[in-house]
């Protein structure tokens, strides 16, 4: 299974991260690289594999409906980049669309 | 010719989303409470702090089981959730808490009426599986800006997904209000679509009719009410239709309701964007339940519509009608009970409840829940007429103050006076009195004009000023003609 | 501890880091410290009468602190300051100790030798020309140097060991679920665990008794009650099974490096444990396992920094352009580097491939580990570390050469099972660990193993 450019630009996109065109030939080829040494994986029987066991067989611990939360120490707009009126701020977008046009589920 | 939509079937499918009543968020201790200032009711966990973890709320568990069991699901012992990786501003983890493969409840199933021979039209239901909620974007509030309120982010959902079972709008608008009456009945949700606290999207195909194999679907988004939808299905429906004949294609993609316009629209959509790169939440063990603890959820399960629909026939041999509008809503259907009970008389408290209740709620645009009148004042007025000690043109009169007061019926009835005299001697009197005033009739009527009776009997009720029994009254004068 | 002496231990400290962090060789092994609050704490703690009352500890950068920032080494997070408090610091706090600073490490955690980092490399004390290992290669070094004798590190595939290892110091990554992961920002949070470095095998075993425990902020966490790790501390081992798994100790093991761990080997026979030769027939899968799995969680980890909230934000054309421009610059390349690869082995078509069946090889690791115990091995004794530390930048240019550092670490992390590294000796002068491997929550036995091997060393430990 090679990674091609077009995947790494796929994938780019997915993880909105931007490339600049100069870096691609050369990650593209260290992806493939890195993935060469996974395809010794398809080779492996996992067929009666037992998932990993350990923590969380108990299943998992639950929360009583019930405040307060967990506080916070200073207010937001004091890490936040971008407030007014209480909101966190972003580039606008359509209703319903982001930039790459997805719709929100 | 006969139009398209005759010659194809329509194919629906429905998801909807339901925000379970939890005091706190289904991952955090926040607050759920509806109109908070933007982004108070937020900490580390909904903010996507760095380090920041979820823990899971019981209670939106129990309500999800819930809701399982009044679908007739089979609840899993062992679910798990995952993460649904996507980037939206309003989805502060980059990444929603979601259940996916190995989800809580599956193979449900809602009965939303009967076909035209009378037989159940029932619907699958594929599965039932809990979320997070995201946050509000708000695109309209800045010129160049979005404003991002994450109050909402975190908040627990069910969603419901149907099979493409039903072949109409109609069909598609009777199961969302059966089940919105669902899960009232459940008390599970607010169901509000205008607080957003349900929401709905549709799946959507077009085959020839006789046609076995599903057509490909659009997903329709953004419908705002139950007859939204149904408007929005007939639409797309139409528009599918059309492409069909003109021998298009139909491609997978997401349709945008606009209630407005009344018209569907593509939503932009960029190819292969979709890739949610679902895989195990690794911050939350499997949730296991313990058998006994579903079974006993299960055996508690409140009466649902259908059952009280019928037993409201049965125990109180009620028409069907009345069954059906009385059971239309729990408060609405457990008012009318107590009636019923307090006054022993099913029929007279289902003409009352259904009648001048109801009448007066809507006039006052109120709600039973803070109505005046309580199911035991409304049973000792029925009592009053059925004793006689009241007419029905009084009663009215009565229910009318104590639905302005809130008194009790006896307190009112002797205020205005209208409580029907029993006593032998005050109507004697009153007889007596009538015939003094009017001689000529008298002489008249005990000399044998019978017909003069009805005449006397009138005079003696004014006098008394309707508080005479008119049976009694009658006796009297007979016995005197007699005498 | 007196007042005076609570103050005096942290001046100390920061007088010592002074010296070697921004001193002739410059080590950048501290990248926030805040001496007049640190006095302000240790004046605090000082009637505390909790095990660390005015004990210093160096923290890694990625274990959100109130007063200190928290930025993983990374742009994205530069100058943030949490608002909230890990677990781990709120229970050393209650204990007494006094955090004096957040130490250097590979940006968000992904990296052997802290070269990685946002703010520049960080230099092993013992030889600034060589890195001190990775990812918590800053709070390795704070102990190796001297600044203070407990520090906390995380691991996900050998971040604590490694350095531990490349510094000679001691360090330990608990059973998964023994300590909190509450304010850890997540790198692969079904592989992270905080460990605790120490000077000693004993300032360790007190350091992770002080953190570990159940916490209902983390749902990941087990029941299982805290022992006291210190009570490990003996002086024999008999009827102690160690197992010598063949794997580890490949025909093309480093001679020397062969016979430290022979020579440790000696020791804990002479003390009366058996020595049994096992196998853990998975170990070559373990890298290519982890390099699937710690990338796929890694890259939905890192959704989060999108420049929305907190952190850095840089404009760009439209909200595409914002999350782009942000990431892009906010990231360094090893980051990047491993979010696109977890992107790609979590993307349509290819998760069964890689993802899934990741999982299904790293269920047959934990196996083989679960094997060997069960067949009445208490411990199981590797080098820690294939090479002593390498040169500053002699790794930079094939990732997956750095990958292979981890080789004898990642098994630990992928079967959840408690580990350790402690120095076993010296090869051309550099420092070499031995590690010691434990059942789930099996880590008395393993603190009494190390115990034993450390007394039973003595100086030559560090010769
Ligand atoms: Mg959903
Ligand atoms: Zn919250």
């Amino acid at each position: 299974m090679a990674v091609t450019r077009d995947d790494v630009a796929h994938i780019a996109l997915l993880a909105r991260l931007a490339l600049d065109e100069a870096r691609v030939p050369a990650l593209t080829a260290q992806l493939n690289g890195i993935l060469a040494h996974m395809d010794a994986l398809q080779k492996v029987d996992t067929s009666n594999a037992i998932p990993v066991a350990g923590v969380g067989d108990a299943g998992m611990p639950l929360r009583a409906d019930q405040g307060p939360p967990i506080p916070l120490a200073r207010p937001r707009d004091t890490f936040a980049p971008a407030v007014r009126d209480g909101f966190f701020l972003v580039p606008r977008l359509a209703t319903h669309e982001d930039a790459a046009g997805e719709v929100v589920e | 010719m006969t139009s398209p939509t005759d010659r194809y079937e329509m194919v629906v499918g429905l998801e909807v989303h339901v925000q379970l009543k939890t005091r706190t968020k289904a991952f955090c201790s926040c607050s759920t409470e509806y109109g908070a200032p933007p982004n108070v009711n937020t900490c580390p966990v909904c903010l996507a702090l760095p380090g920041a973890l979820p823990v899971l709320n019981a209670e939106a568990v129990r309500l999800a089981v819930l809701t399982g069991a009044a679908l007739e699901c089979s609840i899993e012992c062992t679910s798990v959730f995952a993460r649904k990786n996507y980037f939206y501003p309003d989805l502060p983890k980059g990444y929603q808490i979601s259940q996916y493969d190995k989800p809580l409840c599956e193979h449900g199933r809602l009965q939303i009426g009967l076909n035209a021979d009378a037989q159940p039209i029932v619907i699958g239901i594929t599965r039932v599986h809990m979320e997070e909620d995201a946050g509000k974007s708000i695109h309209d509030r800045y010129a160049a800006a979005t404003a991002i309120d994450l109050n909402r982010a975190g908040v627990p959902l069910i969603e419901i997904v149907s099979e493409p079972d039903m072949r109409s709008s109609k069909e598609a608008g009777a199961y969302l209000r059966v089940l919105k009456q669902i899960l009232e009945y459940c008390d599970v949700s607010d169901v509000n679509m205008e607080e957003g606290s349900l929401r709905v999207d549709a799946n959507v195909s077009a085959r020839l009719r006789g046609e076995t194999k599903l057509g490909t679907k659009t997903e329709v988004k953004n419908m705002n009410s139950f007859s939204g939808v149904e408007r929005a299905l007939e639409s797309e429906f139409a528009r599918q239709c059309a492409a069909l004949d003109r021998g298009e294609s139909i491609q997978q993609q997401t349709m945008l309701w606009d209630g407005a316009k009344n018209e569907v629209r593509p939503a932009r959509s960029k190819e292969g964007s979709h890739d949610y790169r679902y895989f195990p939440e690794p911050d939350l063990p499997p949730l296991v339940l313990d058998q006994s603890w579903i079974d006993e959820i299960k055996k508690n399960l409140p009466e649902l519509p259908r059952a009280r629909r019928e037993r409201f026939g049965t125990a109180y041999s009620l028409s069907p009608d009345d069954a059906d509008a009385l059971s239309a809503s729990v408060a609405l259907a457990e008012y009318f009970e107590a009636v019923a009970r307090a006054s022993d008389d099913p029929k007279a408290a289902a003409n009352w409840v259904r009648g001048t209740v109801l009448a007066t709620l809507n006039a006052s645009s109120g709600d039973l829940r803070n109505f005046p009148v309580r199911p035991a004042d409304l049973a000792q007025l029925i009592k009053l007429v059925r004793d006689g000690a009241l007419s029905n043109s009084a009663a009215k009169t009565v229910f009318a103050e104590m639905a302005a007061t809130g008194e009790r019926p006896d307190a009112i009835a002797h205020r205005l006076g209208v409580l029907q005299e029993r006593d032998e001697a005050a109507i004697e009197q009153w007889v007596t009195d009538v015939l003094a005033e009017h001689p000529a009739e008298a002489q008249r009527y005990l000399g044998g004009e019978k017909k003069l009776q009805g005449v006397l009997v009138g005079l003696v009720m004014k006098k008394s000023g309707g508080r005479a029994d008119p049976k009694r009254v009658n006796q009297l004068l007979s016995a005197r003609a007699a005498g | 501890m007196s007042d005076a002496a609570a103050v005096g231990a942290v001046r100390n400290a920061f007088a010592r880091m002074t010296e070697v962090n921004a001193g002739r060789d410059g080590l950048n092994i501290i990248l926030w410290s805040d001496q007049a609050s640190a006095e302000r704490d240790a004046a605090a703690v000082a009637e505390s009468d909790g095990p660390l009352a005015g004990v210093p500890v160096v923290v890694k950068d990625n274990i959100a602190t109130l007063t200190l920032p928290t930025s993983c080494g990374s742009r994205i997070l530069e100058g943030y300051v949490s608002p909230y408090e890990a677990t781990a610091i709120t229970k050393l706090r209650a204990a007494g100790a006094v955090i004096i600073a957040k130490s250097n490490c590979d940006e968000f955690a992904m990296g052997s030798s802290t070269e990685h980092s946002a703010f520049g490399p960080a230099k092993n004390p013992l030889d600034p020309r060589l890195v001190p290992g990775g990812s918590s290669g800053g709070s390795a070094a704070a102990v190796a140097s001297g600044i203070c004798r407990i520090a906390l590190g995380s691991e996900t595939g050998g971040s604590v060991r490694q350095p531990a290892a490349f510094c000679g110091v001691v360090g330990v990554k608990p059973t998964y679920g023994r300590v909190s992961r509450f304010g850890l920002v997540a790198f692969a949070s079904s592989l992270d665990q905080i460990g605790v470095f120490g000077s000693r095998v004993d300032d360790a075993a007190l350091g992770l008794e002080v953190i570990a425990g159940r916490d209902a902020r983390d749902s990941t966490t087990a029941q299982h009650s805290v022992p006291r790790y210190r009570d490990s501390n003996g002086e024999r081992l008999d009827g102690v099974v160690i197992g010598r798994p063949k794997e580890y100790f490949p025909e093309s093991l480093d001679p020397a490096l062969r016979t430290l761990c022979d020579r440790s080997l000696d020791a804990l026979r002479s003390l009366g444990a058996e020595v049994r030769d096992v196998s853990l027939p998975h170990t070559d899968l373990a890298i290519p396992v982890y390099y699937v799995i710690a990338p796929a969680e890694a890259s939905s980890n890192l959704a989060r920094f999108d420049g929305v909230r907190y952190g850095l934000r840089i404009e760009g054309d439209g909200l595409r352009g914002m999350y782009e421009a942000t990431r892009s610059r906010g990231f360094g390349a090893e980051v990047t580097r491993r979010i696109l690869l977890g992107t790609y082995v979590l993307s349509a078509g290819y998760y069964d491939a890689y993802y899934k069946k990741a999982q299904g090889v790293r269920a047959l690791i934990a196996q083989d580990f679960r094997d060997v115990f069960d067949a009445g091995v208490h411990a199981i004794f590797t080098p820690t570390a294939p090479t002593p530390a390498f040169a500053i930048g002699a790794k930079s240019d094939d990732p997956y050469e750095m990958y292979l550092s981890d080789i004898f670490t990642v098994t630990a992390n992928l079967a959840g099972v408690p580990a350790m590294s402690l120095p076993i000796g010296r090869m051309n002068g550099l420092p070499v660990g031995g590690q010691v491997i434990a059942p789930h929550f099996g880590e008395p036995d393993m603190f009494r193993v190390a115990y034993a091997l450390e007394r039973a060393l003595g100086r030559e430990a560090h010769k």
